[in-house]
């Protein structure tokens, strides 16, 4: 279980979800709304980041539009003793961005998910039959993706749902 | 977007500095003013290409669960659907894909329970089941883009 966040935290966590602004300092608002200064918001920062709770700062970029247009999930059935391996191997190719162990479904038996993208599609077909050589798996399912309906960050600590309490 | 804007799109995706000026940091870097860095950035947050600049969670860590979704929605149907499911915030990510399960969604919640409410009221509102194939165990979640020339 993850340690539950303090009360700043989460403030904290509110606060740094969204888009920081282009300016010479960025983080001035983020001090000025917790009441701390610049570089102790920075040292949670890198605190929250070395804890793995942030799991990166920085830029999302749409792919789309920065001309990586082509984006396909690749999955297999492998049986239950090969995925770690079969996974980590995966994950060490840079265009692989998600790779998951998922639970097979009767009407879906797949079990090892990536997530490709690449320039293009014939790339992407080619980085496909790549994986599956890298793994010794080339029974995969190639499935593209024609079109993103959306696409946002998660919004933390905004709604109290009674459910979960 | 021209080789410095790239150079730029690769660091600030990984190496954000974080000082409180990071601007004139990455102008530094890079031999720019801040001042020329901001307005790089400003046109490439307009032309799309960056869609924030912040911190990025994991979100388990935060107590949070999430889950993958894959419906069989009818072609006619494709905008109803889309909007029913888009309009939960926890379903961050939505995609088309070639196959008869053809929109694929992650939906993120503060419990299990939540996001069961949320499945439940998809397929009540559209009909349709929805799959639900949870992860067991995650390899890797990396999404940083390469944008130099001649990357894959």
């Amino acid at each position: 279980m993850p340690r539950p966040l303090t009360d700043l935290e989460k403030e904290l966590v509110r606060l740094l979800q969204g888009d920081i602004p282009l300016v010479s300092r960025p983080f001035l608002p983020v001090a000025q709304k917790l009441g701390l200064s610049e570089a102790e918001v920075l040292e949670h920062i890198r605190r929250l980041q070395a804890e793995g709770i942030i799991r990166r700062f920085g830029a999302a970029l749409r792919h789309r539009e920065a001309g990586i247009t082509a984006n396909a999930m690749v999955v297999w059935q492998l049986p239950p003793g090969e995925l770690k391996r079969a996974g980590e191997k995966l994950a060490t190719f840079p265009e692989v961005t998600h790779c998951y162990q998922r639970q097979q479904r009767p009407e879906w038996p797949y079990n090892l998910y990536a997530v490709i993208h690449c320039r293009t599609r014939e790339a992407c077909a080619k980085l496909a039959a790549r994986l599956a050589a890298s793994i010794g798996h080339n029974n995969y399912r190639l499935i593209f993706s024609t079109a993103e309906l959306k696409k946002e960050s998660m919004k933390y600590f905004t709604l109290e749902d009674p459910e979960c309490q | 977007m021209d080789s410095l804007d790239r150079r730029l799109l690769n660091m600030i995706q990984e190496g954000f500095p974080l000082t409180e000026e990071p601007y004139a940091e990455l102008g530094r870097r890079l031999g720019l003013a801040e001042k020329e860095v901001l307005e790089r950035l400003a046109k490439l947050k307009e032309e799309g290409i960056i869609r924030r600049i912040g911190a990025v969670f994991d979100l388990r860590r935060l107590g949070y669960t999430s889950t993958l979704c894959a419906m069989k929605v009818p072609e006619g149907r494709l905008a109803e659907v889309a909007a029913v499911v888009n309009a939960f915030p926890g379903v961050t990510h939505n995609y088309l894909r070639e196959d008869a399960y053809n929109m694929w969604f992650t939906l993120i919640g503060p419990c299990r329970r939540h996001l069961e409410k949320v499945m439940a009221s998809i397929e009540a509102r559209t009909g349709l089941p929805v799959l639900e194939l949870p992860a067991e165990s995650s390899y890797k979640i990396r999404v940083n883009f390469n944008l130099e020339e001649g990357s894959p």
